[in-house]
Order: structure tokens, then sequence, then C-alpha cells
């Protein structure tokens, strides 16, 4: 495997203008003789596909929900992070370059950071443009806010469903494109696999999950935009449905997977509550604007928070990270709280919950004030827990929320396949090792609206054929074969009629990654974790239950096949993981720490970006090193004192 | 808590369903609804037996997937709360719970509790929009908007296009839904262009999904999830009648 992540020659700040420059275009008439397949409709596959329309390409999109809109991009809170220093408080495109190189723990490419910084600007005004209704201040103008990693004012908000109002501006996009006949969009369609003819991505496999029809569709080239990974875990603030088996199965046909280890656990999510738990929900980060992370100084106190007085409580974000307080970068913020209930001061009927209380910011600014920034967030809370939350103060604990490892990808967002593109939370790009807050949105509008339009077109410029004759079609016998294979799988799953249902599995699974692999990982776990996670799956493929039919709509089906994927992947995370003898962002092994616990990067052994080749079911994975050369940001001890 | 489940089953779009009767065992009342139907659909596959099938996804009440007609109500008993939030603390120990799909012309039966909601797609396809490509748009702030009519749109923005609106209506009516989408962009200077052509396209693709017209029930404001007013839906004929008028 070749890792060429053909970073443009060239000052930072012109690599982008001179690469699209550079890059091939395709002949406005030329463009509607070519097919391209956008697997997802979040921000990034929403947004990719609508724009793919308007340029005039003939675009095939698909997601496994009942509608586009429903990606779960939508769930997104706090807010979009932009350069645009309106508040004229020291932000540039070089500020917020720089913040998310260091917010990542230096292990992101800095080019494509660099770009992304670069294009921000330009998101905002797209989306305001479709409609997009943002928080505005009493002279019309648009509002910011701030985020953790960041000493600026750069978050672009609509109240605390963010996430939603731009993945809506991305679905009416992509509605006028369906409108115009540019794209056709396949609902309740899951990928199944991909399929590669001549070393070029030219097509996929799906599932329809009404008729469970298997169907192939031929393109001159695929993007996934199929999101993270967290679902590993069994619990996590992704939405039910979200998985990893596109990326599982472009792994399986030869593109590399980078940093699988990097997962981010959100400081502020509502703490577990039972066995029967099905999600997690995250609290937006921006309530840490004026939410006081706390907890008793007294370990074991078992008082009501309004017991507790003053001087007995301990802020210890505030403590310890006095110049960032409790907008420290969620790696940070998440560490800390396991820390304190580790050490016994948690509280809650588990003790595994920390404080994040309002009653400052309610004196200060007054009941209606909090109301109006987070009022959808408080009635979410109060929903789900049934506390008061502008009484009590907030339980919370960190939950896996994003996943910044995935599908290696050059600077066009290629993967090692070539014709296949990997866009939004589904590559590994451009958060390194921990992801701040309000940068997700970005990346995701970022890769799909302005970047993979250009370097897509660019790729069938050079690779793809306008006639019908030099096309592969759905007649070739690389269709066939996958298409055999999948249904082969398909039979051997139903064939089990096991004793255990997919779901009992899942948990299982979830339970060996959180205890092994989640915030805390160490040497001996993470390999006993492989052993657990290799014996998991052939229990799973010798006592599974999947009732019903494969004809006709079983989710039951749609879930095995998402938990035989996660089964696979979840080993390739823990490997790793062993790997990286080092802790950076949201990878904290226990061996690499400091006195203060703070995590201990291994710049001379590890400034790279570990990249796993598949070779076999049962041959382990090799690993190739993308290095990562830092020119602009000097490698430093991240430090948010 | 034991709870005697009535559930709508229904094996495909051309089985004629019955209501089943099940019973749930072993529900706490820190269980969201879909975690008890998920207790249920447990049990069930280890009796043998097929789950209920049921859409859902973000279980954060903003995705707009789930469902569920509970006790005749559209997203249950509490006001303003979808589904995936609702708990079962706000049932009790012995209850009897009905629970039915969306039932509308325009939203045909899949399975169970899965209902096919494509007509609103096809109805945002429409006109649902304004029409502006990538990459020409001005700087942000060159454009502002006064908070109050930036509000205003947000409020009726934050629809999350579930249908509840359409299950509730006596006529199966959707016009709280389009008129979310027309007030949305209609208060905002760039949906201005495309206003009167939006609603009678919009309201045109609306008819032809076999949707029913508004008579004034206020059901539809009564369920939503996300609490927008049907006064939403006053403004949206205030919108068509100048369209009919001006063209």
């Amino acid at each position: 495997m070749k890792l060429d992540s053909k970073i443009p020659a060239g000052p930072i700040q012109e690599k982008w203008t001179q690469h699209r420059f550079n890059m091939k275009l395709v002949n406005p008439a030329n463009k509607r003789k070519f097919r391209v397949i956008v697997v997802g409709s979040g921000l990034a596959g929403g947004a990719a596909a609508a724009t793919l329309g308007e340029l005039g390409y003939n675009v095939d999109c698909f997601c496994f929900q009942d509608s586009a809109r429903r990606a779960h991009s939508i769930a997104a809170q706090g807010g979009i992070n932009a350069a645009k220093n309106y508040p004229n408080d020291g932000d540039s495109i070089w500020r917020l370059f720089y913040d998310t190189v260091k917010g990542g723990d230096y292990r992101a490419r800095e080019a494509n950071v660099y770009r992304l910084a670069e294009i921000s600007n330009s998101i905002i005004d797209t989306c305001v443009a479709q409609g997009v209704p943002f928080a505005r201040e009493y002279g019309g103008l648009l509002d910011n806010r701030s985020f953790g990693g960041a000493q600026v004012s750069r978050t672009f908000y609509a109240r605390g469903q963010t996430g939603q109002q731009l993945l809506i501006g991305a679905y009416q996009a992509l509605s006028r494109q369906i409108a115009k006949g540019t794209v056709t969009m396949h609902t309740r369609t899951e990928l199944q696999d991909i399929v590669v003819v001549d070393g070029h991505a030219r097509g996929i496999i799906t599932r329809n999950l009404v008729t469970g029809e298997l169907k192939r569709h031929a393109a001159d080239a695929v993007l996934l935009c199929t999101g993270g990974y967290g679902n590993v875990f069994y619990l996590s603030t992704n939405a039910m449905g979200s998985n990893v088996t596109a990326a599982v199965k472009a792994w399986k046909k030869g593109a590399g997977f980078a940093n699988p280890c990097f997962t981010q656990i959100h400081p502020t999510c509502i703490p577990v509550s039972s066995d029967h738990q099905s999600k997690l929900t995250l609290m937006s980060e921006s309530l840490r604007n004026d939410g006081r992370v706390w907890v008793p100084k007294k370990a074991g106190d078992t008082r009501p928070a309004s017991e507790i007085p003053e001087d007995e409580r301990d802020y210890y974000l505030e403590r310890r990270y006095p110049s960032f307080g409790n907008l420290v970068p969620r790696d940070v913020a998440s560490r800390a709280a396991k820390e304190r209930c580790d050490a016994g001061f948690g509280v809650g009927p588990t003790g595994l919950a920390v404080y994040l209380d309002f009653a400052d910011a309610i004196k200060r600014l007054g009941e209606d004030a909090v109301r109006a920034r987070y009022g959808n967030l408080f009635h979410m809370y109060q929903k789900i827990t049934a506390d008061n939350p502008y009484k009590v103060p907030m339980k919370i604990f960190p939950a896996v929320h994003y996943t910044m490892g995935g599908l290696w990808v050059d600077y066009e967002l290629q993967t090692t396949v070539p014709g296949l593109f990997a866009l939004g939370e589904c590559n590994f790009s451009d958060h390194g090792a921990n992801r701040l807050g309000a940068s997700a949105l970005m990346q995701g509008l970022a890769d799909g609206y302005f970047v993979a339009p250009y370097t897509v077109g660019h790729y069938l410029a050079q690779h793809g054929s306008m006639d019908a004759s030099g096309k592969v079609t759905t007649d070739h016998p690389a269709f066939a074969e996958a298409e055999a294979a999948l249904q082969d799988r398909i039979d051997s799953l139903m064939a089990i009629q096991g004793k255990q249902s997919v779901e009992s599995f899942h948990k299982r699974l979830g339970k060996i990654m959180w205890d092994e692999c989640g915030m805390a990982r160490n040497k001996a776990g993470l390999e006993s974790a492989i052993t657990a996670i290799q014996e998991l799956r052939k229990e799973f493929w010798a006592d599974v239950r999947i009732p019903g039919s494969k004809q006709g709509c079983n989710p039951e089906i749609d879930k095995a096949g998402r938990v035989a994927d996660f089964l696979e992947f979840g080993e390739l995370m823990c490997r790793d993981a062993l790997m990286r003898e080092e802790s950076c962002g949201g990878h904290f092994r226990e061996e690499h720490q400091t006195e203060e616990g703070e995590a201990k990067r291994d710049d001379d052994g590890f400034a790279f970006a570990g990249v796993w080749e598949y070779q076999g079911d049962d041959t382990e994975p090799t690993l190739h090193k993308e290095d990562l050369e830092f020119e602009h940001v000097k490698l430093t001890t991240r430090s948010y004192k | 808590m034991k709870l005697s489940l009535h559930v709508w089953r229904q094996a495909g779009p051309n089985d004629t369903g019955r209501m089943e009767q099940i019973t749930a065992t072993d529900i706490t009342e820190d269980m969201s609804f879909l975690e008890m139907l998920d207790k249920v659909n447990e049990d069930l596959i280890n009796e043998g037996k097929e789950p209920i099938a049921f859409d859902h996804d973000c279980r954060e009440g903003i995705c707009g997937m789930c469902s569920l007609m509970i006790n005749g109500v559209a997203h249950g008993p509490e006001s303003g709360t979808t589904t995936c939030q609702l708990h079962m603390r706000s049932f009790r120990d012995g209850d009897a719970i009905y629970i039915e799909p969306w039932r509308s012309r325009a939203f045909p039966v899949i399975r169970d509790l899965m209902v096919d909601r494509g007509s609103f797609d096809r109805v945002m396809q429409a006109g649902g929009y304004i029409s502006v490509n990538t990459g020409n748009a001005q700087d942000a702030n060159s454009l502002p908007i006064k908070k109050a009519d930036a509000d205003a749109a947000f409020d009726a923005a934050a629809c999350i296009g579930c249908g509840a609106c359409v299950a509730s209506c006596p006529n199966g009516s959707a016009m709280l839904f389009v008129a979310a989408k027309v007030s949305h962009l209609g208060h905002l200077p760039q949906g201005q262009p495309e206003r009167s052509k939006r609603v009678q396209d919009m309201v045109a693709a609306m008819d032809a999904e076999g949707f029913g017209a508004c008579s004034n029930h206020y059901e539809c404001e009564a369920v939503c999830p996300k609490e927008i007013p049907a006064d939403t839906i006053a403004r949206m004929n205030r919108d068509l009648l100048k369209a009919s008028l001006c063209d």
C-alpha cells in the first residue's frame, strides 16, 4: 500500500488555491456523462450530492433512513466554527488552523487543516444564503459564542439545534436537485459492499431495507459519507443505526484505515441509568460557556448539591486549568471527570457523574437569558432525568461521541483505492487525535460543498470514461461475484438460528470496548480485549438468532450485518491502540502519562498516522505510516493551564 | 412495571393487519418508551417470535424518524415530546397501552408500526428551498436580518418532519408541515424571490399526494413535538391567497 498524501507544494496559504487551478476540469457539457455514487446524506453526503448535482453530474445518493433529512448530523447541537472574526476578538484563518492542529494534539495533517480553516468562512455564507436561521444580534448581524479549546468566539449557532438547521439547509439543496433530476435519492437502502474493477471503485451493492432485495449500482466514482463508528461501544451519542459497515467494506477492498483508536469521549453527556439503556444523550459543550463543573471536596459525600456549601465544592477544571477553566478541550475535560470519579468524588446513584451547575449564570443573567441560550437542552435534560436544571445542577458524565479515525485519504479526499473517496467523519483527515467542539459540522460541509466537488472532477477528467463503451456496467463479473458473496453471507446468518439476539452480542462487544479501549487503555487490557473479541465473534457466528425471513422488511437482518462488521472492526481498534505506545488527544495509554496525569506524547516515535491494510480474515493487518510534518505549528506539550 | 400492550401487527403493505396483545414485564420507569419496546422485542426474540418493527434513529427527539400513536395520541401523552423522549415514568404498573402506526392515506404502512413518509420528501422537492447554488453567496453579514424575523424563521424551521400533525388530523392534512417550511423561508429576505411560487407549488404537491385540507381542528398543534403553532397555517393561507390574486 502506497500512501501518497499529494500535499501540494508551495506556501501553506496558497496550496489550495494553486491546487484548484492545477486540477483538471470536466467540461460543463460532459459532466452529465458521468455518474457519481454518494453514500450517506448527512452534512458531508447531502452537501456533496447537492453540489455535484448542481454542477451537472448524475448523482445517486443513498441513505438507510426513510429520508435524507434524518442523518445523524441533525443531532449536533452547539455550533459550527468559522474564522470570520465578526466579534473582532483577534480571530483569523491562521488562528483557527493553529487551534485545530494544537487541539488535535499534533496528529493531523497541516495542509488539510489549513484548507479547512480557509474554507470555513464560505460555509457560513452559503448556509445563510440557503436560509439557515443562525442566531442574530438585535442589529441583525450574526451572533457568535465560545467553544472549548479556543480563546475567541468563533462559533455560529442556531439555538441548540445547529446541526439540524445546517442539515435541513443541505437537504433543501438536495431536494432541489432531486426535483431537477440530477440526483436520484435511494432511501431505506444500505450499502453492503463496494465493487472494485481494475483497481478502481466502480460501484456498490445495496440492500433495500423494505424488500430485502440486493441491487447493483455502477458509477464512475464512489463517495463514502457514512459517518463515524462510535456505536462499536454500543452506548454512544450516535444514532441507533449509525454503523461502520461502509468503512469496513472499503477497508477489505484495499482502502487503508487510519488511526482507528482515535475516539472522542465527550465530557458532558447524561449519565447511564440502567442496563436497558439504548443510547446516550449529549448535553452540548456550549453549556460550559455558562455552566461550572464541580464535585464535592469530600470523597463519598452523599448530601444533595444544594446542601453542599460553596467552600466544600471543588471546581476542579477551574482549579487545574485556570486559563481555559471550564472550556478546556473535550479530551482533557473527560479525563478530569474520570479522575475525580475514580478517586471517589463522583456524585449521583452510581458515583459516575459530576455536576454542571448553572446557579451562577442564572444569578448573573437571569433565568430567561439562560433559557434563551439553552432552553431546548434544559428541556431535553428534564425529559430524560426528571430533574429541573434551573433548580438543581445537571449530572453529567463522559460518553463516546465522535471518531477522529477513519478511512485514510489524501489531500483530495481519495482513499488508497482510486475512485473511492471518503468525506466527513468517515475519513481521518482533519482532527488528529482530538476534535475541537463545533469543528465536525465545519469539516463535513467543507468536504461536501467545497472540496470533493473539485477533486472528484479532477479524478473523472483523468480516469473516467465519457463513452458508454469504456464504462463498467453492472453486468461486469465483479458485480455478480460481490452480490453472490453477500447473498451467501445473509444465508449463513439466517441459517445459524442460535439462541442469542443480535442486540445482546452488540452489548457485550460494547462492554469490552468501553472497559479496555475507552477513556484509558493499557497493554494487558488491550491484549485481553483482542482475544475476547475474537471469541465473541466466533460465538456470534455460531449462536446468533435472527428471526423472520430474508425477504421483506426485517430490521434484525439489518442489525446483524452491522454488528458482524463491528465485531471485526473492534479488534482493529484495539490493535491500533496497542501499537500506539504514547498518549495523545483522546487516546490515553496509562503507561504514558505525566506525574500530573496528563497525556504524554512521543513525537519522535509516533508523529505519524497509523494506516492499517487488510490482509485477510484470519491474518493480522499490516501497518503503514504517513509521517506528519509540522512546518507551521511547533510541536509543544499541549497546555491549557 | 408490568404492562398490557396492544400493538398493531402487519406483516407487509398487503397484509390486512390486526391488534395483538403482548405483556411487557420488568419495565422500569427510567426506560424510554422505545427502550421498553426494545425489552419487549428482546423477550419476543428469546421466545422465538418476531419482534415488533418500528422506526427510530437518533433517540434524541431531533431526527423525526420515530412515530407511534400511543393510546390514540401521536407521540403519546407528554406534550412537546417525541416518542423517543417519552419515558415510562409517564405510565403506571398494570396500564394497558395501545400502540398503532401513523394512519393516513399518504403514509402507507410498511410493516407493523413503520410507515412510508416519502410523500413529505416529494412535497419538499416541489419548492421547499431557496434556489441558490453552492459557492455564489455574498458575505453572511452583508444581509442583516431583524432578530425577530430570524427568530420567527427559526421557530418554523424547528419542524422535524415526523408526521405527527398528519397522523392526528381527522383530515390527514399536512398543512402544518407545509406551512412550517413556507413560513421558515418566507420570514427571511433570501426567501422572498420565490415566496409566491413556493407556496403554490408546495400546496399543489401536498394535494397531489393525497393529504386532506385543514378544517381547524388544531389537533396538529396539540401533538407537534416542536410546538409549532397552528397560526403558521393561517400565515401560509395568506401567502397562498396573495399569490393566487397576484398571478
